[in-house]
């Protein structure tokens, strides 16, 4: 018997508007259908008519886990613009808080992985141990999510030495917590049977969708941009990139649950190793230019790109969250799969719409996408509407390359 | 006049529906605790109930209405005549009817054929697939349930379960013995199956397929599903206790014991759901046809040698 299966727009599984058509026969998926949208906010447009310190209160609204790699990787885009290196302090705390957050967002992921296969003992062990993590960031920021740290050219806030010790210990106490995360993983033989060989991707499929962070380490492809291209402090630091190698939803959770211990460890060495000193270059303008920033999110590079003409505002702000590239491996992953293991294969991405919408347009039920080259199109279609109304000669690029239909 | 006093006041609707509020509550309160929660206050499923009593029913457009409606008030039929069979053979012993264990058997299988009817009615993709997952535990589960209650069966010589209780009260509880130990062991397991509970609640399986069979119940209709299934937590545990463990005895120091017992049947269970993921279909069918009917088959291999 063939159906449909609909997981969304709204759904137990999924905790933002999205949907997903399940083709099945009897439980087995044959076809995906990915449609998102849902949740379009139009950020990138918001951005233009933003000064730059403006831009970087914007994309920290772009999602409430990774709202500091947003800003992070803003700023150093801004940077990058500007052609400028933020005090050697301000570098330490970025890492810090970019570190407490994967902790916080893979935790986040354990519970409600947890929770999608039924486990909700481990979806509340796991929340419970993230509560320290937030405890934290509100000690350090005074926000227990959007912590407002970043800045381009350095951090808002700077850490005080007398929290320093307590934060130490507080990660002290969630270690045990997240060991045995490690322990159950390793163990649990029920565990074993509901994550292993499901949803398998191999390096292959990896280079095909272009996945990125822990969904790509899962499956032995090392990349990293904390150690490729060092940013913030991560090059003074001691710690290792995690890799797994089935590429299966168990490879993804361990991938997960070990990057937790190197992220404490980045955490420990970067308190340590505080260098005393400003934390702020005090920016008063942006020279005309491009830059690029780029983070290592929870779930991936996060990469920003702004375009400068040396005004207030940038005239183009471009984001690519990474779950818009690990996105496409459900159609690889659950194909074949049942319907049970397919909504953890989905979940197992640790998908983040927010970060990933694009604008749709939907008319009389049908829907169409726009992409780039069309909002251009749209775009000069409507400049050359406007110049013949005025009876004004556009200009003659313009012209020569305009609308092509 | 008692027959009507018997099903709908004791051992029926009342004060089976009471025992099962508390242990509902016992379930939710232990569940919670074990997830560093608080845990809901004594009444809540009541409250709950009462609630869902007081909503609109909503019916699906498509399938069919009179067996979409009927499946639950079957259901929940079947598991009070069950319960006032068992509280009958513990209370009068003398009153029970041959192969009243058989009968029993059947109507506690009788509210996950309510599940799948009522499911397949509402004509919904998703409870279709929570109908199909049902049947196929229930085909799972129910051999190595029925093969661990033949284990008092052949002890105790009797189909009907005043039989067992009276062997049980001269020769000791069947769960005294190997073969008994072995088979109650089988038959916990295919109890956390009956009552719906990880790592076996895959007809349900609320974050894959939205409650499955119950996704179109909504109101008094819904009310009675929850009520069934909160019914189930005294009544299975209990019968278990009757044919494996004395039943409740005839003194006072004998029912408290047996409120122990059921007690403890239903920790296992709570236990077991919380350090459990949910079992796919297959591993689930896996399960019960290889260990747990292995377990209980030996088990009868025993009884039939006498130990």
């Amino acid at each position: 018997m063939k159906t449909i299966i609909p997981i969304g727009p709204y759904h137990p599984l999924q905790e933002e508007p999205e949907f997903f058509e399940l083709h099945v026969e009897g439980e087995r998926v044959e076809k995906l259908v990915i449609r998102i949208g849902y949740n379009h906010r139009g950020i990138e447009k918001l951005a233009e008519s933003k000064t730059y310190d403006q831009v970087i209160f914007l994309v920290e609204r772009i999602c409430g886990i990774c709202s500091t790699s947003h800003p992070i990787a803003a700023a150093n885009a801004l940077e990058d613009l500007a052609g400028i290196r933020a005090p050697e302090r301000a570098l330490y705390i970025r890492t810090v808080i970019g570190e407490l957050e994967r902790l916080h967002s893979h935790l986040l992921w354990l519970g409600l992985a947890g929770h999608f296969i039924g486990y909700n003992t481990l979806w509340m062990w796991a929340w419970k141990a993230r509560e320290p993590v937030l405890d934290i960031m509100e000690r350090i920021s005074g926000n227990r999510n959007h912590y407002a740290m970043m800045k381009a050219g350095g951090v808002r806030r700077d850490l005080k030495a007398e929290d320093i010790p307590w934060v130490l210990k507080t990660l002290d106490s969630i270690k045990p917590d997240i060991d045995l995360f490690h322990k159950a993983l390793d163990d649990d033989p029920v565990l074993h049977l509901r994550l292993k060989n499901v949803g398998v991707l191999t390096p292959e499929d990896i280079a095909v969708t272009g996945a990125l962070g822990p969904t790509a380490r899962a499956s032995g492809v090392d990349i990293d941009i904390r150690r490729d291209e060092p940013y913030a402090a991560y090059d003074r630091v001691e710690w290792k990139v995690i890799v797994g190698s089935a590429g299966d939803v168990f490879d993804k959770a361990w991938v997960r649950v070990l990057e937790m211990k190197e992220s404490i460890g980045i955490i420990e060495q970067c308190l340590r190793a505080l260098p005393p000193g400003e934390i702020d270059l005090r920016l008063k303008e942006m020279p005309p230019g491009e830059g690029i920033g780029r983070h290592e999110a929870p779930r991936g590079e996060c990469f920003h790109y702004v375009l400068s003409d040396g005004s207030s505002c940038p005239v183009r702000y471009k984001i690519r969250a990474p779950s818009f590239m690990n996105l496409t491996t459900n159609y690889i992953a659950a194909r074949g799969e049942t319907v049970a293991d397919a909504t953890l294969i989905l979940a197992a991405v640790d998908p983040c719409y927010c970060c990933t919408e694009r604008m749709a347009v939907v008319s009389g039920g049908r829907r169409r996408t726009i992409d780039g080259e069309r909002l251009v199109e749209i775009s000069r279609r409507k400049t050359l509407r406007l110049a013949s109304e005025l009876g004004v000669e556009p200009e003659s690029t313009l012209k020569k390359n305009g609308p092509r239909s | 006049m008692t027959l009507l006093f018997n099903l709908l006041i004791f051992p029926g609707l009342l004060f089976t529906g009471f025992a099962g509020g508390l242990l509902s509550w016992f379930d939710r309160k232990l569940s919670a605790r074990l997830q560093w929660r608080r845990g809901p206050v004594w009444f809540q499923p009541f409250a709950d109930l009462a609630k869902l009593m007081g909503k609109e029913t909503i019916l699906p457009a498509e399938g069919s209405r009179p067996l979409f409606l009927f499946a639950p008030v079957a259901g929940l039929a079947a598991v009070l005549v069950a319960s006032w069979i068992i509280w009958l053979s513990l209370l009068r012993p003398e009153m029970g009817f041959v192969g009243d264990l058989i009968a029993v058997f059947y109507l506690l299988s009788v509210p996950a054929l309510a599940l799948i009817v009522g499911g397949s009615a509402s004509a919904n993709p998703l409870a279709s697939l929570g109908a199909g997952r049902e049947i196929k535990l229930l085909l799972a589960y129910e051999l190595p349930l029925l093969l661990s209650l033949l284990v008092p069966v052949v002890q105790a010589g009797s189909l009907r379960l005043g039989g067992i209780l009276a062997h049980q009260s001269a020769a000791g509880s069947i769960a005294g013995s190997w073969s008994g130990l072995l088979a109650l062991a089988a038959a916990v397991l295919c109890q956390q199956a009956k009552l719906g509970l990880p790592p076996f609640d895959i007809a349900e399986a609320e974050t894959e397929i939205s409650s499955g069979p119950l996704i179109e119940y909504s109101g008094p209709p819904l009310a009675l599903f929850k009520f069934t299934k909160m019914l189930m937590l005294p009544v299975m545990p209990l019968f278990l206790v009757t044919v494996f463990w004395n039943g409740i005895g005839s003194s006072l120091g004998g029912h408290l014991a047996a409120v122990a017992k059921v007690l403890a049947l239903v920790t296992a269970a709570v236990l077991i759901k919380n350090t459990n993921p949910r079992l796919r279909i297959d591993q689930a069918v896996k399960f019960f046809w290889g260990p747990v009917t292995i377990l209980a088959a030996s088990a009868l291999l025993l009884a039939l040698f006498g130990l």
